[in-house]
């Protein structure tokens, strides 16, 4: 019985990377298309209604892959009769899954399609690095995990991950763009996309939107520490790291509302804080030492 | 003389004003709170005494220079060393010295009326005028009111201010830090944490010499240690046999406590602490204790009991020593525990199951002086066999006996222990109540916007609007106002 949600999870988890798949080439071939020269004396145009059906296509697909995602992560979470975040497997489908999830929500509200191609490459990473490195078998947890708390530490993390991510990449967009425009135009794929003030106040909404769920996160996380080690706060690696990555978000806050940076600097500032976040998911959990690395991987 | 530079006198005060002023400023607070984030970054890639004192150990042993060096600049213990501490107390000297002057501030304006309205209210980042058609007053007024803004009325104006929640939450979320770091003060004097090893049966009576380790706060009393004995009745651990990791644990207890009359069953597991007062007890580890039976040459019995033996895989292979000062001449044994025995190639015996379905235990016998009566303090899991001699090696089933020249070992079988931790954390709820009113505090200042709105009345009618932090959406705001003004909603 458990098995064969196992493997559904399993099926549903590939089904969803062929659909990221077809969405990451939609949004490339969307990207490339709009691109016209009506002959060699002309220059460059642009023409989006032409590629208005293929963005269509792109953004439903990414749409469908998180269908077909978000039902192998509960599938998975049916297989071993417990909420799928015991090991770093699930966290990574989880973590993909809300990092589309955040791009989707994000797009009903603002116009980001231009980052599709981004989002469902890094989608697609995610995913293939879960399936191929990081693979277990469904198991129960340990006991260490076995908390109401798994289930409110744990999603906090991961949408504030998720939603650092998506502000990550946006920032790096804006870097990109900005130094594009320094040495002169931008070139004709780059065009579409929005301004760069655009970006800069993208990227801080985000962040600031999420900032106190993440503070949440590691507060419920220092909660769950009381109660199953005997201290809320112990200097483990993982909460170091997690308290590195708030006092650098923290700092960018206060950079960007109090100090009035903007631009270049606040986009690295905000590289920075995610990096931290990134190398904590992925050097604690695979590389480091502490209470976190239980999991097996 | 008279060609030297005369710096104005600055005095002591004016320097200690000088001093106070630059430490209070937004800008060291910023430098000291990344300064704060860099500073905890060598405490998760260097091993901490507090963590790991075994690979603090291994450090040492491998490169005892370096380490000797590391240790002192306090890299084994970044986070108690006087560096760090230096930067998070003044870091928050120079919160309290932010936010106490600003939280007056803030008090004295919030019961203060909005500033009169400017004259040229054209000058603002958003304004319109259109010709009046009377009875703008009273629906702006009301408007107003409906949308809870302060208003000053004063000469045909409106002056009128929202957003000041912002600030209080900002306040609020800064306050709360400086409670999160009380609590954690207060906790660390008036604290306590101890752990011991028990095996299964065993009692434990709470005075300060049943731990293996104890720490208390400076302002901790010995004698505020809670009366109560408590019994490890049972310790099951059930694990999954398709990937050896385990699934539960569970210790049952009987605890006696107050005034010792009444004996009650606990039942304590990984994330459900016992409760005692104040004192929470907590399952942390544990693993196997061989039972063994050392007798010398006559047969009388120069030990007997069992030996906790610490876990070194998820398999649960356990190493340990067994050590036997009344045996004539002094024996110790190296010994493995192996639950699941089996055999491999490349490694020798090892353990395939954390349970003990098959188990072993792996003897080296040492013979000598175990150097005991040296004085110097010795480990419980380490033999010193500098003047001791290997006579023997052995593996044994549970009932099997190993004789060796000068006595024999009997393997009577095996039993659990466990490790609790015992704490008493007086602190933490403060830590808490600051973190919760952290979190009010942080989403009433995100998403709270602060912004004045100007109405002039007159032939003509003016709307003028400022937002602070370049908050969006007033915008919205103020085409709302114009429309409801023009009667258009």
């Amino acid at each position: 019985m458990s098995r064969n949600w196992a493997y559904l999870s399993n099926y549903l988890v590939y089904s969803s990377m062929a659909v990221y798949t077809i969405s990451f080439f939609a949004h490339a071939i969307e990207t490339a298309w709009a691109v016209r020269i009506p002959n060699a004396s002309s220059s460059q145009t642009f023409d989006y209604k032409r590629t208005e059906k293929v963005a269509r296509i792109a953004t439903a697909m990414m749409a469908l892959g998180f269908l077909l995602l978000f039902a192998g992560v509960i599938a998975r979470g049916i297989s071993a009769g417990r909420v799928p975040w015991g090991n770093m497997y699930e966290f990574s489908i989880t973590g993909a899954l809300a990092f589309s999830g955040a791009y989707l929500a994000a797009l009903r509200k603002y116009d980001v399609r231009w980052l599709g191609l981004i989002v469902s490459i890094a989608v697609l990473l995610t995913l293939g690095t879960a399936v191929t490195l990081l693979y277990v078998p469904s198991a129960p947890l340990v006991p260490a995990l076995k908390s109401t708390w798994l289930v409110i530490h744990v999603s906090a993390a991961i949408i504030s991950g998720g939603v650092f991510l998506l502000a990550n990449a946006i920032a790096a967009a804006y870097l990109y763009l900005d130094s594009m425009e320094s040495k002169g135009d931008r070139t004709p794929w780059a065009k579409r996309l929005p301004t760069l003030e655009y970006l800069d106040q993208l990227s801080y909404r985000l962040v600031a939107f999420v900032f106190p769920l993440w503070t949440f996160a590691v507060i419920a996380g220092a909660i769950w520490a009381e109660s199953a080690w005997g201290r809320y706060w112990g200097w483990d690696p993982k909460e170091t790291w997690a308290f590195i990555t708030w006092v650098a978000y923290a700092a960018y806050l206060h950079a960007r509302v109090t100090v009035g940076w903007r631009g270049r600097r606040a986009a690295w500032l905000c590289l920075f804080a995610g990096s931290t976040f990134l190398f904590n998911y992925v050097y604690v959990n695979v590389w480091g030492t502490g209470k976190h690395t239980y999991s097996g991987l | 003389m008279s060609s030297d530079i005369q710096l104005p006198e600055l005095g002591s005060v004016g320097l200690l004003r000088y001093g106070w002023r630059q430490l209070t400023s937004m800008r060291t607070a910023l430098i000291l709170l990344m300064l704060l984030g860099i500073a905890s970054v060598p405490g998760s890639l260097i091993p901490q005494r507090t963590q790991n004192p075994i690979a603090v150990g291994a450090h040492f042993r491998d490169s005892p220079d370096l380490s000797k060096w590391m240790d002192r600049f306090y890299l084994f213990d970044v986070y108690g060393s006087p560096w760090f501490s230096a930067i998070y107390i003044l870091l928050f000297i120079s919160l309290i010295g932010c936010v106490l002057p600003r939280t007056i501030e803030h008090f004295h304006a919030m019961r203060a009326l909005p500033p009169p309205t400017p004259k040229n209210l054209n000058r603002m980042e958003y304004y319109s005028k259109w010709a009046a058609s009377g009875g703008e007053l009273v629906t702006a007024r009301s408007w107003f009111k409906a949308n809870r803004f302060r208003i000053l009325e004063q000469e045909g104006t409106f002056s009128a201010e929202k957003g000041f929640m912002r600030e209080t939450g900002n306040l609020f979320f800064h306050l709360a830090l400086i409670l999160i770091l009380l609590g954690i003060s207060f906790s660390s004097l008036f604290g306590m944490r101890g752990e011991a090893i028990l095996n299964v049966g065993e009692r434990f009576v709470n005075t300060p010499t049943s731990y293996d380790s104890l720490t208390y706060g400076k302002l901790f009393k010995d004698g505020k240690l809670p009366n109560f004995i408590l019994r490890v009745d049972k310790f099951d651990a059930t694990y999954n046999i398709v990937t050896n990791s385990p699934e539960d644990y569970t210790l049952n207890v009987t605890l006696l406590d107050g005034d010792f009359s009444t004996l009650k069953k606990h039942v304590i597991k990984v994330n459900s602490p016992l409760t005692i007062g104040s004192t929470r007890i907590y399952l942390q580890a544990n693993g196997y204790s061989p039972v063994v039976t050392v007798r010398d040459s006559e047969g009388s019995i120069a030990l007997q009991g069992p030996i906790p033996f610490l876990p070194q895989d998820g398999n649960l292979r356990s190493i340990g020593v067994i050590k036997a000062p009344d045996a004539n001449p002094q024996v110790g044994f190296l010994g493995s525990f192996l639950p699941t025995y089996a055999r491999n190639n490349g490694s020798g015996a090892i353990s395939v199951f954390p349970q003990a379905l098959d188990p072993r235990l792996l003897l080296s016998v040492w013979s000598g002086d175990l150097g005991l009566d040296s004085g110097i303090p010795q480990s419980f899991y380490r033999i010193d066999t500098s003047s001791m001699q290997q006579i023997g090696l052995k593996s044994l089933k549970p009932g099997e006996v190993f004789e060796y020249s000068g006595g024999s070992i009997t393997f009577d079988g095996y039993m659990k222990w466990v490790n609790l931790s015992f704490v008493d954390d007086p602190g933490k709820n403060y830590a808490l109540l600051g973190a919760i009113v952290a979190i009010l505090g942080l989403l009433a200042s995100l998403f709270t916007r602060r912004r004045r709105i100007w109405v002039r009345f007159g032939s003509e009618i003016e709307v003028a609007g400022l937002a602070k932090n370049a908050a969006p959406g007033l915008e919205q705001e103020l085409n709302k106002l114009i429309s409801v003004l023009k009667g258009e909603i």
